[in-house]
């Protein structure tokens, strides 16, 4: 609770300073100052300081996981701020605004991690979507920007629309809200059992909908161009922390749904929902590192690469077990590190192509060293946090009997992933050219890359420093 | 006095979401695909208010629902309607086919 109520008025507040000050250079300070606070807030929350007390008739349900995630999602913002908050100001004149509406979105990222009732992750996904269809479209003069902005809108309104219609039928045929339904009897009399097929179909539709929004195939075809026309900056913060806002979603609903009245036990009305699963992981796997291996641009390559780490993640909603959980949050942490981190230099980058990296290692050599650590993170080398986050997905996936050819295509897409993310460092390290960047880096920039990067090695000798805060 | 089944008010709204998603996908024009996008939000509507009032009527739990529903409608229509503007004043046009910047 603390964090929902702290994240909007921190909004507020720094939607105020951009009236009472006049500096643009002072904004993101305060924003780092105001995400600090956040973060400080929320881990008093994990340990039971309660600065709001709310009742909220059981609509919103706070645990150790949600907790848990919104540190993540608090302490990522944090990271991206620090190292982009420069660029942020370069992409218009409205640059309090843009951390107005970075705030608001994680107002709706704490919601996601902590709703109880179908009620709260329409609002929660609804207060996510909206500041970023706005941050989007934030480049105003840029024809690009426009067009991202209004394909996204599209997209995202059709896919509310289709949450929305599943949410009616689950609620026709449960006459309830709450994700640990428990069936009610209708007032004609008939179990609640005879609508199952009516709660299944509102199911698919909600996994289509969540699908729209994590991007996963075939649901994916709006995200390299979102992702590609969308200011720099703010495509790092949408295929970062709001993807991982979207996983923890997903997993809440359907780890209730298989608690109470059966993803697992839902058989009779004929829906193999692990199946239904794995296909979507098989098809989100096999679009984002294929065609991601055909793009010229990084920018698109990363934003094909956020739909096969997608798919990854994925394997999570797949298994619905313990392991899957704890690695869905070490996932979401070494993802959003990584993509940070390899956004934060792609915007520094005067080209954006694969041409345009070439013999960065001369030029910028922190900049190189610490590129390849976040591209050897995402795909899954040992001693990267990207290598545990893997493994614990397809570790989880190992204890579901019978899917072992699962494992196996996630082990080949993941050896696929290497290709395009290797080319990178073979363009900075092994090309001769001139990769040029816009600006001089500040030392307080390479400093905090190195910190992330470090903070990437770290996880991955150590998962269980991360881990050990979930059961402490 | 005769009372109107729910199927019959479940085929009203299932026809008009489909009516809205065939819209969306077939129209052109901004404004019409923002209408077909009301459409489908208000089918919502429709089979809140009926499941409320025909399965569940001991809470008002559905029409709630869509009094947020509502709200959330003209808060993604205010930026949709900006983010249309600010379109045209680039494009001079409203016509999605006009926006072909990136390649779908």
């Amino acid at each position: 609770m603390n964090a929902i109520i702290t994240s909007a008025v921190c909004g507020v507040i720094m939607m105020f300073s951009s009236v009472f000050v006049e500096n643009k250079k002072t904004y993101r300070h305060i924003a780092a100052v105001l995400l600090l606070l956040l973060l400080a807030v929320n881990v008093a929350d994990t340990y039971g300081i309660r600065l709001f007390h709310i009742d909220t008739k059981g609509m919103l349900l706070f645990d150790r996981f949600g907790y848990f995630f919104n540190s993540i999602a608090i302490a990522s913002t944090l990271i991206y701020v620090v190292l982009t908050g420069r660029d942020i100001e370069k992409v218009g004149t409205y640059t309090a605004e843009y951390f107005v509406l970075i705030f608001f979105v994680l107002c709706g990222v704490t919601i996601l991690s902590s709703y109880n009732t179908l009620l709260m992750l329409f609002l929660g996904i609804e207060i996510l979507s909206i500041p970023l269809y706005i941050l989007t479209g934030a480049d105003k003069r840029n024809l690009k920007s426009n067009e991202a902005a209004l394909k996204y809108f599209l997209m995202g309104s059709f896919s509310t629309g289709i949450m929305l219609m599943g949410i009616t039928l689950i609620y026709g045929a449960t006459g309830t809200f709450d994700i640990y339904v428990t069936p009610k009897e209708t007032i004609t009399g008939q179990p609640a059992i005879v609508y199952s097929l009516l709660e299944s179909a509102g199911l698919i539709l909600m996994m289509i909908s969540i699908g729209f929004k994590v991007s996963a195939a075939p649901f994916h075809f709006w995200t390299p161009d979102v992702y590609d026309g969308s200011p720099g900056v703010f495509t790092s913060f949408m295929a970062t922390i709001v993807k991982a806002a979207g996983f923890i979603a997903f997993i809440k609903l359907f780890d209730a749904r298989a608690d109470a009245s059966g993803v697992e036990a839902n058989a009779f009305t004929g829906v193999d929902w692990k199946m239904l699963f794995a296909i979507l992981i098989v098809s989100t796997l096999l679009i984002g590192n294929i065609t991601a291996v055909f793009q010229q641009s990084v920018k698109r390559m990363m934003a094909y690469s956020s739909i096969a780490q997608a798919g990854f993640m994925l394997f999570a909603l797949f298994s619905l077990n313990d392991v899957a959980k704890e690695g869905l949050l070490l996932y979401a942490a070494a993802y959003s590190l990584a993509s940070i981190g390899i956004f934060a230099i792609m915007v520094k980058m005067k080209d954006h192509t694969f041409e345009g990296y070439n013999g960065l290692s001369k030029t910028q050599p922190v900049l190189a060293a610490t590129n390849t650590i976040f591209l050897l993170s995402l795909a899954g080398i040992p001693l990267t946090a990207g290598f545990f986050a893997k493994y614990y997905m397809l570790a989880s996936v190992m204890k579901t009997s019978g899917y072992l050819w699962l494992v196996i295509v996630g082990v080949v897409f993941a050896a696929v992933s290497v290709y395009y993310y290797f080319r990178v460092i073979q363009a900075m390290y092994f090309k001769d050219g001139e990769a040029t960047i816009t600006e001089e880096v500040s030392k307080g920039f390479k400093v905090g890359i190195i910190v992330l990067a470090g903070l990437i090695i770290l996880f991955g000798i150590l998962p269980q420093s991360l881990l050990q805060w979930f059961y402490f | 006095m005769s009372t109107v089944p729910l199927t019959h008010i479940l085929f009203v709204s299932t026809a008009l979401f489909f009516i809205g998603m065939y819209g969306l996908f077939t129209r052109r024009n901004m404004i019409t695909m923002l209408m077909s996008v009301e459409l489908i939000l208000n089918s919502v509507n429709i089979n809140f208010v009926a499941f409320n009032k025909y399965l569940y009527p001991q809470k008002a739990d559905g029409i709630f629902f869509t009094i947020f529903i509502i709200t959330i409608a003209a808060a993604e229509a205010a930026v949709a309607i900006a983010i249309i503007i600010n379109l045209y004043r680039t494009h001079k046009s409203i016509d999605v086919d006009d926006a072909t910047e990136l390649k779908w």
